[in-house]
């Protein structure tokens, strides 16, 4: 009586579920579409590298408040700029001599943070903008669709910027503006997707079943453009996190003493010709989260089998 | 071909009332009164309903919006709060270096873009693909921000080859085409060019992969075509769509260069956005993204015409 049927695989494919004991002993158990995705991306050695590093560069954001080796705020007047590999200092000191991989450890909440949720919400507006467009079709789509290329007209960097520039300094507005930046272009996605998917017949089917409108957008239609629209929001997550940063490096985003990369990288500006090292490393950080998470992506493209 | 362009401007017609609307509400989401940077902090109510008035702030927004694009069709964009000068003339000069430095950034791109694309298409899975497609990584992952700072220590605070920041050595704001100016538009045009390298390198090597794999490339080697001759059928076939994410690339690079013109001290409209943004100067911040995104807009359209004009087979709706 033991079936070689796990409980995920049930989950996943529920064509298994319904065969009977005696035939999943010899049956292989499919492993669904995410099991398949799963699957291939374990095997792609570059994106498991890229997946460890965000990782391990997550696990340091949550843990930093206590591993860090100093206090990432005190500074002291003079050990300021200390090169790195420093016996103290392991990676140097900043201009106001406080420890830079204690600040690197603690930059990264605020970093992740603000790359990371501006996408995420934008993959929430976005999608359910486009799966409505796509899915109604007619004057619904032609109304959002239209208003959405009003803001494809903008540059995102110059949309970013404007829209925090007139909004102001700080962290909330930078996330509202950079969530701004990316509604649109996840909609267009979403509603490609969707307008592809929306004459198939399992479509027509949930349609003759009886369910609404509703129910079929959330069913049918959710469960099968999610895939591509979050792939295409993985992507975006790069992206971000060089435009949060930038924001911050401008001055228009984390507001001093708070440790966020960008606004090290600006405040250590200065420092190029004294400790260029030093300088470089908030920039650095930023580089390989960015780089990580675009090779992650592209592996997860390549794992769903997306052309892009 | 005119109808098509004429089909073409119809349909821009709309983005662009769009691009000015957003444009307009710029200002009115701004915290506070948008008069807060004009009016002294202890100015009285009757001073501040007096310059409500006179700069029609009194009136319903819809009207506001009216009477400001009736004075930006005119080519007339406010007065900066800062310089007192007229916003169009201040952007103006200010587009002029930036789609200089733009121009040349895409122009190297371009040129490397289409190289790394061209060999790594024809030599899938070599070295070199991997090697470019390693490159084009690179350019869309590395903050260019951070690149150009790494520049400046490499050339100009370590070996002193290059001038730091500045559009030329007499301080002045305009970059002129001498050997002198020359020297201060490497450095940011270098960094700027890294985005457009890496996406037209993608492009054009999916590009020549798709058309090398295409039927007729097989008959024209069939026919006994040598190599060389393929190749300019295999330009000729690339060419529209290579061309078309240049010009949008340029578009994205002068829209974009409010970080690198920063970064380099480089006298253009990211540097006017700048002190526009971090003086409260509501009208030169309005103008100067009007006059950016509208250019944007224009870019566009020109693309897909050019597009068409090339490949007479897109004909789009």
């Amino acid at each position: 009586m033991t079936a070689p049927v796990t409980a995920a695989s049930i989950a996943l494919d529920g064509a298994v579920a319904t065969a009977s004991p005696v035939e999943a002993e010899a049956f292989v158990p499919s492993r669904g579409f995410w099991g398949h995705v799963g699957h291939r991306l374990v095997r792609d050695p570059v994106a498991m590298a890229a997946g460890a590093v965000i990782l391990f560069i997550v696990a340091v954001a949550i843990l930093s408040p206590w591993i860090t080796p100093m206090d990432p705020y005190k500074g002291s007047m003079l050990r300021r700029l200390r090169p790195v590999g420093d016996a103290t200092y392991w990676l140097g000191s900043d201009e106001l001599g406080r420890d830079m991989l204690s600040r690197l450890m603690v930059g990264a909440r605020l970093s992740l943070f603000m790359g990371v949720t501006p996408v995420l919400i934008a993959f929430a507006i976005g999608s359910a903008i486009g799966i409505l467009a796509g899915y109604v079709g007619g004057w619904t789509n032609t109304i959002l669709m239209r208003t959405i290329d009003v803001f494809f007209a903008f540059p995102s960097v110059l949309l970013a910027i404007a829209l925090s520039g007139a909004l102001g300094a700080g962290i909330f507005n930078a996330i509202v503006s950079l969530t701004c930046v990316f509604v649109p272009q996840i909609a267009r996605v979403a509603e490609s997707v969707t307008t592809g998917i929306r004459r198939r017949d399992y479509i027509d089917a949930a349609k003759l079943s009886g369910a609404s409108a509703l129910t079929i957008m959330r069913v049918q239609v959710l469960g099968n453009v999610v895939g591509p629209i979050f792939v295409y929001a993985t992507s975006l997550i790069s992206v971000s996190m060089i435009l949060a940063s930038g924001l911050s490096f401008l001055g228009l985003g984390v507001r001093p003493p708070e440790p966020e990369w960008g606004l090290m990288l600006n405040t250590l500006r200065t420092a190029i010709y004294v400790n260029p090292m030093v300088a470089a490393l908030p920039g650095l950080a930023i580089f390989v989260v960015s780089i990580s998470f675009n090779l992650f992506s592209d592996g997860l493209r390549t794992a769903m089998e997306i052309r892009q | 071909m005119l109808l098509y362009i004429l089909k073409r401007l119809i349909y821009v017609t709309p983005v662009a009332f769009g691009v000015s609307v957003v444009c307009f509400l710029l200002v009115h989401l701004a915290p506070g009164d948008p008069l807060s940077a004009v009016l002294p902090a202890d100015a009285t109510q009757a001073t501040i309903d007096e310059m409500r008035s006179a700069y029609g702030f009194d009136k319903p927004l819809p009207v506001q919006y009216a009477i400001w694009l009736w004075h930006v069709l005119q080519g007339d964009l406010g007065t900066s709060i800062a310089t007192g000068r007229p916003v169009l003339g201040e952007v103006s000069r200010a587009v002029v270096n930036s789609l200089i430095l733009a121009s040349v950034a895409t122009l190297i791109g371009f040129t490397f873009g289409t190289l790394f694309g061209f060999v790594a298409g024809y030599r899938r899975n070599s070295v070199l693909d991997r090697t470019a497609s390693a490159l084009s990584v690179f350019g869309v992952s590395v903050p260019h921000y951070w690149l150009g700072m790494v520049l400046v220590i490499i050339f100009s605070a370590t070996l002193g080859w290059l001038p730091p920041t500045g559009a030329g050595p007499d301080g002045s704001g305009n970059w002129r085409p001498d050997f002198e100016h020359l020297r201060y538009i490497i450095l940011p045009a270098v960094t700027m060019s890294v985005i457009p390298t890496g996406i037209i390198a993608r492009t054009v090597r999916a590009l020549v992969a798709d058309i090398l794999a295409q039927d007729f490339v097989e008959a024209l080697r069939a026919k006994g075509l040598d190599e060389w001759g393929v190749f300019k059928h295999v330009v000729r076939n690339a060419a529209p769509t290579a061309l078309a994410i240049m010009g949008l690339q340029l578009g994205y690079l002068l829209g974009g260069s409010i970080l690198i013109e920063t970064v380099f001290a480089w006298p253009g409209t990211g540097f006017l956005l700048n002190a526009a943004i971090f003086q409260r100067d509501l009208p030169l911040l309005q103008g100067s993204i009007l006059v950016l995104a509208m250019f944007f807009v224009l870019l566009n359209l020109i693309v897909d015409v050019m597009q068409t004009a090339l490949d007479p087979r897109i004909e789009r709706a």
